[in-house]
């Protein structure tokens, strides 16, 4: 693998940046991996790439139907925060905050993650009660958090209206300084790079099309191109979840929706923060390039098909309008719907299943890119070892049949 | 945007008038106490997910207020049927042809109106 770095940038201009190497290889399905991994997202390819460099475990395939992160990793608004409320889920966000905040180095590739901050807005007492509650839990959990009033609020985004006259005034917000955003294609294609170098091989449109079972073990999958034999599969595969696991013979509490998200024409800088309002309803941000990032619930209706409704791309406006009354000239530039997996409590599922050596990671909902570099760190130790990791064992997916929820509804600061 | 006809008011009306209220056809256990942990826990969280044809409750929420049943393609996202409670959809997975779900595949783009 060629480093990146100034220098070579230079010396790369002395050739017209025409000699650059190209970031992965794109090689011929082998007969047998140790490890397959369904999914060439971010988290598919976090996982490929944390079993080769970390665990050991060189002889790994990617296998994605498309193209290299072209599902949610490429649709989501790119929110990192890790201020959740239960145990269970601050550790495992907060492990994914810890690998983002050395991930450009450790991967020699700028995935751009700034660490402008997250405000998670209230606008009734219960929201203020709950953001109290909240902050409490994660700063017991090591996790920064800080409680604002609106005068806070006000300072930190003065171009919000957080006037007592809002049809829902602001009444404060729950501030995570080391949360921000990351550049999300950036981050599949920098784990796509270093996994590669360490000898993963990823293989696009390459679609699974079966599992090969036998006595209630898997031996490997079917595709359109070819059987590929492994003794240990990992499906990474969000919105489709649910249609991989019923070719494995069992169902997965998870339901698809439609996530929608649109941008703007890009503008002057004038939003340094994330803002994020639960009541409201609505979250938005401004990229390096200038346009507004603006998302908020899902379609409620289950879908595949990318996209969503006019009436939820309207709420969404309504909402930032509400907040930012400033913005209500501003243009919208793209719209576009992801497929996310929803999970009964708004948990992942990181588990081992009825399949013998058959695992999913899955269920992320709508939240999944914050938890990219630690969900696939916990799951390629998993993999590893054919024992789920320490901060995966609470995730599994017998807990919808023990009990055992984690239940982030609301509590982790957004809807659902 | 779906324009979704209501079968208790006879009548097409826009999308925002509806909301969509999951799986259609759930029996509730007939005795709850009765229930090993898996099918109670299967009852409450485990859903049908198909890609393809699904049936759903949807509820006409400033309409008639009344909850009915569609059938819908989860791809091409085309409305196949609404029917009442308590009745039997006449358009399943199976009864669809294999045709019929490659053209549904090959119109994804562009919500049918």
């Amino acid at each position: 693998m060629q480093r990146y770095s100034g220098f070579g940038l230079v010396k790369h201009a002395l050739s017209h940046h025409e000699n650059w190497e190209r970031q992965w290889r794109n090689p011929t399905p082998k007969k047998q991996y140790d490890v397959i991994i369904v999914g060439g997202g971010g988290h598919g390819l976090a996982t490929a790439y944390y079993l080769a460099k970390e665990f050991g475990v060189k002889n790994v395939a990617v296998i994605e139907k498309g193209w290299l992160g072209g599902g949610n990793t490429a649709r989501n608004t790119t929110i990192v925060r890790s201020n959740y409320l239960w145990d269970e889920s601050a550790a495992l966000y907060e492990h994914a905050m810890k690998l983002w905040e050395g991930l450009s180095q450790d991967l020699n590739y700028n995935v751009m993650f700034s660490q402008r901050g997250v405000l998670n807005l209230g606008h009734t007492l219960q929201d203020m009660r709950d953001i109290q509650r909240r902050v409490n839990a994660n700063r017991l959990n090591g996790i920064d958090g800080e409680v604002l009033d609106a005068k806070g609020v006000q300072e930190l985004v003065p171009i919000m209206d957080c006037s007592a006259s809002a049809r829902y005034p602001v009444m404060g917000a729950s501030w995570q300084p080391r949360a921000g955003v990351a550049r999300h294609d950036a981050v599949a294609w920098g784990y796509a790079r270093g996994a590669d170098a360490h000898g993963v091989d990823i293989l696009q449109q390459t679609e699974v099309t079966g599992f090969k079972i036998r006595d209630g073990k898997i031996y490997g999958v079917h595709t359109n191109r070819g059987d590929i034999e492994a003794k240990t599969v990992g499906c990474v595969t969000a919105g489709n979840s649910s249609v991989l696991a019923k070719m494995g013979g069992f169902n997965l509490p998870l339901e698809s929706h439609p996530l929608q998200a649109l941008v703007s024409e890009p503008i002057k800088p004038i939003l340094d923060t994330v803002v994020m309002s639960n009541q409201v309803h609505g979250y938005i941000s401004q990229s390096d390039k200038g346009d507004l990032v603006i998302g908020a619930g899902i379609d409620g209706y289950n879908g595949y098909g990318q996209r969503g409704s006019y009436p939820t791309v309207e709420h969404t406006l309504q909402a930032i309008v509400e907040m930012f009354p400033i913005f209500s000239r501003v243009r919208m530039n793209r719209q576009w719907g992801g497929i996310v997996d929803t999970c009964p409590d708004a948990c992942p599922i990181i588990s081992k299943t009825p399949v013998k050596g058959l695992y999913f990671n899955c269920g992320w909902g709508t939240g999944g890119f914050k938890a990219t570099p630690g969900s696939g760190h916990v799951f390629a130790a998993s993999l590893a070892k054919g024992e789920m990791h320490p901060i995966a064992e609470p995730f599994s997916m017998f807990r919808f049949h023990s009990g055992a929820l984690i239940d982030e509804h609301g509590a982790a600061g957004v809807a659902h | 945007m779906f324009y979704i006809y209501c079968p208790y008011c006879g009548e097409h009306r826009e999308e925002e008038e509806f909301h969509p209220k999951g799986q259609a056809h759930l029996e509730r256990p007939k005795e709850p106490e009765a229930c090993s942990d898996e099918e109670w826990g299967d009852y409450l969280f485990f859903r049908d997910n198909p890609r393809g044809v699904h049936h759903e409750m949807w509820v006409h929420a400033v309409g008639c207020r009344k909850f009915f049943n569609v059938t819908r393609h989860t791809v091409s996202y085309e409305i196949l049927e609404t029917y009442k409670m308590g009745e039997q959809p006449s358009i399943t997975a199976d009864s669809q042809s294999q045709a019929r779900e490659g053209a549904a595949v090959s119109q994804q783009e562009g919500v049918r109106a």
